[in-house]
């Protein structure tokens, strides 16, 4: 079995938005064979906001993670898109810039921790492809998908030109993932364009804009279900869909799900230790064939 | 005899004495040994400052000269000239580069002026031993080899052959042309392209001093300037070349569809076919690899074969002229020129690999190749501009700089596609009057006779020009009356405005990219490559065409992106050169090159197989190796690998290097 250093972060934990990934990553890892052990006491990647505020401690409370997860061994494995990218950026950061590791160092020494650069940073979808392999999922698959017709999100951060190993405009992965569980991936040209992320918040038309684009691009192409690997993305598209049809007239029940819930499904995992009634829009008409 | 040696160092007006203190190191270089004279001047390669060495050679007596001035590579040759001129040997001289590896990269003017000091010790020590050396000559060959049949290599092949010297013109593709063969018009004049290409090629077809040498390929060369050999592959045609008459017929019976690559694959052509409506030569070629007779040979079986025998029911005869040859083989052949011009061209880049732009996903994105064959009257739809269904577009973006100007793709800019961009832009308006035309630019760039007047004249003509790059073409539709429409995302920087604008066509304006065998030719042909792929020339200002093998040019879109007249400019320089030195009828061999001391060596064979320039053989009766003085580039490796010492490499010899070591460290 192998370990594998796991950060959580807001997300993903007990009362996160998120918390059905985190269900479904670890049923989906009994039946690979995989362990993700959860850094203890990791504290928060600082995402966004924090970072535009105070750059330097920025740097500092991700490397406390990295730290922690290099006392353990393994590369760290960060769900979120958010905490993926942040932490990757402080391993960049530390590794170019002596100032940055530096200042960071000396910060980690008054916790009694010390950080060398060794941990890598990646993402769920990463490790399933390079660590275990199409040809391993697919002899996992118990009910085989088949004509389930899927449009794989991938989000803007995950295919981050410098640290994703997808194409960052058309990213692969996770349609020949979902191909190996038996399901169709459909042809989706905004794979890769944003959910419009926090600006949820702040610049609501906006980010209903971006949202409404996704959902007419999987759906005039045939998708009955969207599959992701992002929490904020999942949360966006799938919350502020009746947002959407209320602020554009239209009608989309597109259920949004973590890719991992699917894989569950195709594994013959149990319908609760999945999560899928964690999310608004409703997957059960969906999956009816395959739970 | 005693050395006497001048040192003469350059101010280079401010470029050396900015930095390097020029008198002080003056001062220093009279106190070395053996220097009988040193003087600082601004320019030394002035006539007055040759002056300086030459009345100094013959007052003084010197019999070594150092000169302490710029890189060696442009006035080297200026130098020993001088020395020549006053009676002294050429290689009794020997230049310390002040400028290039010392005041333009350093800015501590002490440092400077001491490191100044040790280059030019380095150079008085070793010009010491240095001995006279006598450079050889041996003849021209007169024929030469152009590589690549486009505009630059039939400009360059009619004017040698016209001044009655041999060429052979050499062309990969069936048929000779190159991209101009596939334009439309021509900026900024608008003359059809094929109107003016179509008669130089008939003239290289018709040329005696031509050997046209269509649908091979260079393989090997060996040899120097003068005296090249090279290797040509002469690929199958399946075609007697020499009785094909070009009639066509072969093509009507055969039953093979595919795409023309004449036509970006947009039209049709055969398995047997004439690349081009104007191909030269005229003559029939077979696609083997589509050929259901060839494709049957290989299992053994004999079917189709219709272009041979023809179609008796229907009347058809078959080829009559008994031109077809399906046993044909490569061929390899040798040839022996004096000089080669290289004329390969360029690719166009891949759109397919910007993914939001939609080429190869969306109908009727299409490359500014694709659009001149839709534009060109002998293209697929007869010049009409047309989309896949067959209906006329009513609006038209032009997106400029695709894999141009992109740190992601190719940096630098392709300087043709702003013009070509606003041709297109013309024709449409011409041909469509009624379409909206767009051109999305990041910049105009449009220098060149006559072409800012060209610009200014497509504004007058009604073109819309938004400042932005396109971002993303998709056919994600928002509203009713855009539907069916791609959309183009562009920030217009003009009006700092996102905008969406629907079309019906969207043309890529393509980079211009170094051809995928470019690094195969460079290793055939010992060039060098610049960080952009394209080959390097001799010097970007002042030796443009000539590159750092003696006797090889490259012209053209091979050396760096260019438009039609510039291509043709160097194309004549590049002929120009080559006449010159075929006039001279012969070429001087450096004389610094290795030496054999056959008491010395014990015959091992090391040698033979390390020389690059495979300049090294053996003499079987005396069992030594021997050099051949004109294959010989004096590199050094087998200097330093034979084991006995034997090998000498002239003017680089063991004790003037370790004077030179000991120059720098005094």
């Amino acid at each position: 079995m192998t370990h594998y250093p796991y950060y959580p972060g807001c997300g993903l934990s007990p009362e996160g938005f998120g918390r059905a990934f985190d269900w479904s990553i670890k049923g989906v890892n009994k039946v690979l064979g995989l362990d993700f052990k959860e850094i203890p006491d990791w504290n928060c990647c600082g995402t966004v906001p924090y970072d535009t505020l105070h750059e330097e401690a920025s740097f500092a409370i991700c490397a406390r993670n990295l730290a922690l997860a290099e006392k353990m061994g393994g590369d760290l494995v960060a769900p979120c898109s958010s905490c993926y990218v942040f932490l990757s950026r402080t391993n960049q950061y530390l590794a170019q810039y002596s100032k940055v590791k530096k200042s960071v160092d000396e910060a980690l020494a008054a916790g009694g921790l010390e950080y060398h650069g060794k941990v890598k940073v990646r993402k769920v979808l990463d490790v399933y492809v390079h660590d275990v392999g199409f040809d391993a999922i697919a002899s996992k698959v118990k009910k085989n998908l088949a004509g389930l017709k899927v449009a794989c999100y991938y989000g803007c951060q995950e295919v981050r030109p410098i640290f994703g190993r997808d194409h960052p405009e058309n990213p692969k992965y996770m349609d020949k993932l979902v191909k190996a569980l038996g399901a169709d991936a459909v042809n989706f040209p905004f794979k890769s364009a944003c959910c419009g992320g926090s600006l949820i918040i702040s610049e609501e038309d906006a980010s209903l804009e971006l949202i409404k684009k996704l959902l007419d691009s999987a759906v005039s192409n045939g998708a009955e279900v969207m599959v992701t690997g992002c929490p904020l993305c999942q949360l966006n598209v799938d919350a502020y869909q009746s947002m959407v049809n209320r602020k554009y007239k239209t009608d989309y029940h597109l259920p949004v799900l973590f890719f991992t819930q699917l894989m569950g499904v195709a594994f013959g995992l149990d319908e609760k230790e999945l999560g899928l009634k964690t999310s608004i829009v409703p997957a059960k008409k969906a999956l009816a064939k395959f739970i | 005899m005693e050395p006497k040696i001048g040192v003469y160092i350059c101010h280079c007006g401010s470029n050396i004495a900015g930095i390097v203190d020029c008198s002080k190191v003056t001062e220093f270089a009279r106190s070395l040994p053996n220097v009988a004279v040193a003087r600082d001047y601004k320019y030394m390669c002035s006539d007055p400052g040759q002056n300086l060495i030459k009345e100094d050679i013959k007052k003084l007596g010197l019999n070594r000269v150092v000169v302490a001035s710029c890189s060696p590579r442009m006035h080297e040759p200026t130098f020993r000239r001088a020395c020549q001129d006053a009676g002294l040997n050429q290689y009794l001289f020997e230049m310390a580069n002040i400028r290039e590896q010392c005041s333009w990269v350093h800015l501590d003017k002490d440092m400077a002026t001491e490191k100044a000091k040790a280059l030019v010790s380095a150079a008085v020590h070793r010009v010491a031993l240095h001995e006279p050396l006598e450079t050889k000559e041996v003849a021209m060959n007169p024929c030469t080899l152009v590589i690549g049949g486009g505009v630059a290599g039939i400009q360059a092949a009619l004017e040698i052959a016209d001044s009655g010297h041999k060429v052979y013109l050499l062309e990969k593709e069936p048929s000779i042309g190159g991209h101009m063969a596939m334009f439309d018009k021509t900026f900024p004049t608008l003359d059809c392209a094929a109107c003016i290409l179509t008669p130089k090629m008939t003239s290289v077809g018709q040329n005696r001093n031509i050997e046209l040498l269509a649908y091979s390929e260079l393989v090997e060369l060996s040899g120097y300037i003068g005296n090249f050999k090279a290797k040509i592959r002469k690929k199958a045609r399946y075609i007697n070349a020499v009785k094909c008459t070009g009639c066509g017929r072969c093509s009507e019976l055969c039953p093979t569809s595919l795409p023309n690559e004449f036509d970006c694959g947009l039209g049709q052509r055969k398995a047997i076919y004439i690349s081009s409506p104007y191909a030269v030569p005229n003559k029939a070629i077979i696609d083997a690899k589509n050929c259901r007779h060839i494709k049957g040979l290989a299992d053994g079986k004999d079917i189709c074969r219709l272009c041979q025998k023809g179609i008796e029911k229907k009347g058809m005869p078959g080829c009559e002229a008994d031109a077809i040859d399906f046993n044909q083989k490569d061929e390899i052949i040798e040839i022996e020129i004096g000089n080669i011009i290289v004329a390969t061209g360029f690719q166009q880049f891949d759109p397919a690999k910007i993914y939001q732009l939609g080429y190869g996903r969306l109908n009727n994105v299409v490359t500014g190749l694709e659009f001149e064959r839709l534009t060109n009257a002998s293209g697929p739809t007869g010049g009409k501009v047309l989309l896949k269904d067959g209906s006329e577009p009513k609006s038209i973006a032009i997106l400029h700089c695709i894999g141009s100007r992109d740190t992601n793709y190719h940096k630098y800019c392709s300087r043709v596609c702003c013009m070509y961009s606003l041709k297109f832009a013309h024709l449409l308006r011409e041909k469509l009057p009624e379409a909206s035309v767009y051109q999305l630019y990041i910049d105009m760039r449009c220098a060149g006779s006559g072409y800012e007047e060209f610009y200014e004249r497509l504004q007058e003509e009604g073109v819309n020009f938004i400042r932005g790059k396109a971002g993303e073409v998709t056919d994600l539709t928002e509203t009713p009356e855009e539907k069916g429409k791609l959309m183009v995302m562009v920030e217009d920087t003009l009006v700092r405005r996102k905008r969406r604008l629907p079309v019906d066509m969207v043309i890529l304006s393509c980079a211009l990219e170094p051809r995928p065998d470019t690094e195969q030719l460079a290793r055939i042909l010992t060039l060098s490559r610049k960080a952009d792929g394209f080959f390097l020339e001799k010097h970007p200002k002042l030796d443009p065409v000539a590159t750092t093998t003696d006797g090889v040019y490259v012209v053209g879109c091979c050396q760096s992106p260019k438009d039609i007249p510039d291509t043709v400019a160097q194309a004549s320089a590049a002929a120009a050169r080559v006449l010159a030195l075929i006039s001279m009828g012969k070429v001087e061999i450096e004389a610094a090159i290795a030496f054999i001391d056959e008491e010395k060596c014990s015959g091992c064979k090391i040698c033979l197989d390390l020389c690059p320039y495979k300049a090294i053989s053996f003499d079987e009766a005396k069992k030594v190796s021997r050099v051949n003085e004109a294959l010989c580039k004096g590199c050094g490796t087998c200097v330093a690998a034979c084991p006995s010492g034997a090998i000498k490499g002239r003017h680089f010899t063991t004790e003037e290097i370790m004077a030179e070591i000991e120059g720098v460290l005094a």
